[in-house]
């Protein structure tokens, strides 16, 4: 928190994207969230992955819940779609919004309690639906906003800030988005933006459900010594796994890489994500292949981080379920709405 | 690169441009911020103590502290910096209670000055206080050198100026009037401990083209008919008048001509704008008053009718670089004839030193210049020392002052018998922190968007009524609000512990300019192209910490466009950047280097 707002001034040499936009207007209002937070650094990373990816402002939609991750759609793209809903609900209201328009960027950020504990069960129907959304979980092993008690996701054996073990064992986001089926499933650190960055491009330009794990340390309430959520923690022990760039299909450089070749996958709309390098045994597009190699370096402790499983099919909620070409949203009233005369003839139907 | 000695007092320094780029370095961002807390006279203080003339140089200064601002850089437009110290001067009460004691018994030492410029006076301010005796010999019955005679009093009322000289002669100082000194030689004589040479380039540059010497009625060398007019020799010039030149001196000629009788005055200039040497605001003033500049005209000759100047002939040309020398070499084109009733020369202006013989122990170099040392400001004879504009030839009134503090300092040195160069004391700083609370610092750190104030003008027609009606009319209150707002408090420096920083991003991504990055290090030339925002201004440095304890990168910092709105500090959870406020510490004459106070 801080009493003057950003200086609404911008380094003349950083130019402007596609849509003639420059980064600093892709910004929201200034984060109230605890100095040092890395949600407020995930934040950072949306706001130049939209920039990069020449989004307008008006196509996104942002969807939250509660908790100090879910405050912080507040912090990036002002003049994007916005629903704060209740605590777990979010995936429900973007599950509902993107039925009804389906042209807009979905992006949910949600929390580890928000998702694994009051809204577990949210969580995992959005997966098994298949929304096409980009679902980014920030996760710190803690209730934040609550002050600090352990989330689903602390680990057996991490500490509390009073040095209290946690007994239970914890809710793996990542291992059960890729049991659930979730069409991408990725993890990432609020501590590096360099991984971040192009694994929150590829999940947006995903077509169905991409999940986004991303550790993100709780400076005031997980951040000592004992936490396995801390940055420390997370840099001994971080493991990038599949390391990607993500190549939007307007980059010119896409060219340069072979379609459908083992370490570059063609996305629904021919973008491009590019594995930097792949262990010999593993097959970021087989489910079952990422999943046992997942679980094999998790057992070893590290916190396995990159792109992790991919489908690029480029099938979602509204495929599945044939709807209309034209979103909801823009048809006129009459189409939406057959009126009383039709709805009687098709009672009749079923008497 | 290797980290960042924050250490050495120039690093900082650098940072705050305008104290870096002015000659005395006056502590600007510090008497900004007094007055916008209402200290006018506190702020006056702290400029007179590096800079001696306030009033005259809020003013009158060339100020070299404004194109250095780095508000240019975040907006286009420097902070008025120059006028807000004429805010100080003008809004202050009366300083005679701050004026250091100067001691009743002497220390035996006498001191010969020969001019009455600023050099001399900033000497005489240094040395008085520590007991000295000093004489000045002038030529004219006036003190002041070029700032009296030559500056046109619509720029600088007398009574400012004379108030500030006062300040110094009322020390004690012995001054004789109406003594030109003839002889070095004769002066050495007399046995004072040390001389000091502050003569200025007293010489206009002649134009050496036919007809010179049959009009010389009507062709005036600029500095010599300005100091007619200061004296009252001069009151009137014809209707048309040419000044040739293009420099400062050219500007204040033509506006003098216009208020007496001038009704067409054009400045001849023998290239295109972007060589003018004249300053852009000065011929802004110039072209306000309807002063017609004419570019690419190189005079030819004076055209006399029944032996009476009547106009002159020009060279139209046009310039293109020689691709061998790499100088611009002109193409003439045509001929045209202006006519005109008087021309005024304003091409420059020369030292001459007829009255120091060449057989007494000072070296002259081949532009017939004495061998000065650019540190000491000794000449190669032991104990004449020489500053000002009399040193390396024309500058401004506040590098005469820088000129005159060094020399100061030299003299001291010598008539105490220290070395010039081991003993002089260096410059050191202080660095505190400026926070006060959570999210309050010592300073205000908020970015002010106002544009750069602009200084209001007396009527056009009311100004030329008298020659002495000040133009400039000063910042009124609400003006000055907003421009003290404008800076950007540049001393404030972001204080950076690597071993602190847990690499959180924090700062990074707050950072409005994005000045900030946290990367593998590499040599200067590669991380100025990997960092958030390109790195291309080659004049500002990249600050570079030690490795960072818990991934071993760097912090690199771009100074360039930092707005030093303390984000960053307020943004780290673990205080490893702090915004700390910088003080140059500056040695003068008989002193170690201490902050230059305002209390
Ligand atoms: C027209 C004009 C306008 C200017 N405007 C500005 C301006 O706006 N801002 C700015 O910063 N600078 C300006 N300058 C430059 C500035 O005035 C000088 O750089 C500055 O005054 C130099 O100071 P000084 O002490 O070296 O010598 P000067 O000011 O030149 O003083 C030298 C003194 O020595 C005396 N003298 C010379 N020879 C002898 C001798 N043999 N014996 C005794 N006395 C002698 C002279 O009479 C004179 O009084 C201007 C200059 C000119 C010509
Ligand atoms: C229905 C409901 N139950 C409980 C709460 C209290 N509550 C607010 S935030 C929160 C947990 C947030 O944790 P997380 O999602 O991990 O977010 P963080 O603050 O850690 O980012 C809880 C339990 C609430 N706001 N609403
Ligand atoms: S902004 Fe202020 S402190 Fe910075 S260079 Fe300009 S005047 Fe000096
Ligand atoms: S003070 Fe800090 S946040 Fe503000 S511009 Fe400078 S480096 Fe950036
Ligand atoms: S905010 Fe502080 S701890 Fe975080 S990266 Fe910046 S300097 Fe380091
Ligand atoms: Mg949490």
């Amino acid at each position: 928190m801080t009493y003057i707002p950003k200086p609404a001034v911008r380094h003349p040499g950083l130019g402007a994207n596609e849509l003639g936009l420059h980064l600093r207007d892709y910004e929201g209002t200034i984060s109230t969230l605890c100095a040092g937070c890395g949600h407020d650094s995930v934040t950072a990373a949306i706001i130049q992955a939209f920039y990069e990816l020449s989004i307008p402002p008006h196509r996104i939609a942002k969807m939250s819940g509660i908790g100090c991750s879910a405050k912080t759609p507040a912090y990036f793209v002002d003049e994007a779609h916005g629903f704060n809903g209740v605590h777990g609900r979010m995936p429900a209201l973007a599950t509902g919004a993107n039925a009804a328009n389906k042209d807009l960027y979905y992006i949910g950020i949600s929390g580890d309690g928000d998702s694994l504990s009051i809204g577990l069960g949210q969580f995992c129907h959005a997966i098994r639906r298949n929304v096409n959304m980009l679902y980014v979980l920030e996760n710190n092993g803690v209730y934040g906003l609550t002050k600090g008690q352990f989330s689903a996701s602390a680990d057996v054996g991490s500490r509390s800030k009073r040095g209290v073990p946690n007994k239970s064992e914890p809710i793996d986001p990542v291992a059960l988005a890729l049991t659930l089926g979730a069409t991408f499933v990725a993890r990432g650190f609020s501590g590096d933006k360099q991984q971040l960055l192009p694994l929150l491009k590829a999940g947006l330009m995903h077509k169905g459900f991409a999940f986004l794990d991303v550790i993100s340390p709780c400076v005031t309430f997980n951040d000592h010594v004992g936490s396995t959520k801390s940055y420390l923690y997370t840099r001994h022990h971080g493991h990038e796994l599949v390391p990607v760039d993500f190549v939007p299909i307007r980059s010119e450089i896409s060219a340069s890489y072979e379609k459908g070749s083992r370490t570059s996958i063609t996305m629904h709309d021919g973008s491009m994500v590019r594995f930097r390098k792949v262990p010999e045994d593993y097959d970021p597009t087989d489910r079952l292949s990422a999943y046992e190699h997942y679980r094999s370096l998790q057992n070893r402790g590290e916190v396995v981080t990159g792109l992790l499983y991919l489908d690029p099919g480029g099938e979602d909620m509204h495929d599945d379920n044939a709807t209309t070409s034209t979103p909801l949203a823009e048809m006129a009233y009459e189409d939406l709405c057959p009126g009383s005369e039709q709805m009687d003839a098709l009672m009749e139907e079923f008497r | 690169m290797q980290p960042t000695d924050v250490g050495n007092p120039d690093y900082y320094h650098k940072v705050v441009d305008c104290q870096w780029g002015c000659p005395a370095h006056t502590n600007v961002p510090e008497y900004i911020r007094l007055i916008a807390n209402g200290r006018y006279t506190d702020s006056f203080w702290l400029n007179r103590s590096s800079n001696v003339f306030p009033g005259i140089l809020g003013r009158t200064c060339d100020r070299p502290c404004e194109p250095a601002c780095r508000r240019t850089r975040v907006d286009g437009k420097p902070v008025a910096i120059c006028r807000l110290k004429r805010v100080a001067a003008d809004l202050r009460d009366p300083t005679d209670d701050r004026l250091p004691e100067i001691p009743v018994v002497k220390n035996g030492k006498r001191i010969a000055l020969v001019g009455c410029g600023p050099a001399s006076l900033t000497v005489c301010n240094d040395l008085m206080p520590l007991g000295y005796e000093c004489t000045i010999f002038e030529a004219l019955p006036r003190s002041g050198g070029l700032m009296r005679t030559n500056i046109p009093a619509f720029r600088l009322p007398v009574a400012v100026l004379e108030e500030e000289i006062d300040m110094i002669l009322d020390m004690g100082v012995e001054i004789h009037y109406n003594t030109r000194i003839e002889s070095m030689e004769e002066l050495l004589e007399e046995g004072y401990d040390a001389i000091f040479v502050g003569t200025g380039a007293p010489k206009g540059k002649e134009l050496n083209i036919p007809g010179r010497q049959e009009a010389a009625d009507n062709i005036h060398i600029g500095i010599e008919w300005l100091e007619a007019v200061h004296f009252g020799h001069v009151d009137a010039i014809g209707e048309r008048v040419l000044v040739i030149g293009v420099g400062n001196t050219a500007m204040d000629c033509c506006r003098t001509s216009k208020r007496l009788g001038g009704t067409d005055i054009k400045v001849m200039a023998r290239k295109s704008r972007p060589y003018f040497k004249a300053s852009p605001w000065e011929l802004e003033d110039a072209e306000e008053e309807l002063v017609e500049i004419v570019e690419n005209y190189s005079p030819k000759r004076f055209v006399l009718e029944d032996g009476r100047l009547v106009g002159m002939e020009f060279e139209l040309v046009s310039w293109h670089k020689d691709e061998e020398s790499g100088r611009l070499k002109a193409t003439v084109h045509d001929t045209e004839f202006l006519p005109c009733d008087d021309v005024i020369l304003a091409i420059g202006q020369d030292n001459a030193f007829p009255w120091i013989e060449r057989d007494i122990g000072i070296e002259f170099n081949h532009w017939d210049m004495p061998e000065v040392d650019r540190t000491t400001f000794m000449t190669t004879r032991e104990g004449i020392f020489v500053g000002g504009d009399a040193a390396w030839g024309p500058e401004n009134i506040i590098w005469a002052v820088e000129h005159g503090h060094q020399a100061a300092i030299s003299i001291h040195n010598y008539c105490q018998g220290l070395s010039l160069t081991e003993d002089r004391p260096p410059q050191d700083h202080n660095l505190i922190s400026a926070k006060m609370g959570m999210h309050e610092w010592a300073y205000s750190n908020d970015y002010n968007p106002s544009p750069r104030q602009k200084m209001k003008h007396v009527e056009l027609v009311r100004r030329f009524e008298e020659l002495s009606i000040e133009v400039e009319m000063g910042f009124d209150p609400e003006q000055t609000a907003h421009e003290v707002e404008r800076c950007l408090n540049c001393d404030i420096q972001t204080h950076f512990e690597a071993k602190l920083c847990i690499e959180c991003d924090a700062c990074i991504d707050i950072c409005p300019v994005h000045c900030l990055t946290i990367t593998v290090n590499g040599d200067e030339e590669d991380l100025r192209t990997r960092l958030m925002a390109p790195a291309e201004n080659l004049t500002q440095d990249l600050m570079v910490s030690e490795g960072l304890p818990q991934t071993g990168r760097v912090m690199v910092k771009d100074e360039d466009l930092c707005v030093h709105c303390g984000l960053c500090a307020e943004r780290c959870p673990t205080a490893a950047w702090d915004m700390r406020k910088f003080e140059l510490m500056i040695p003068y004459a008989g002193q170690e280097a201490a902050c230059p106070t305002h209390v």
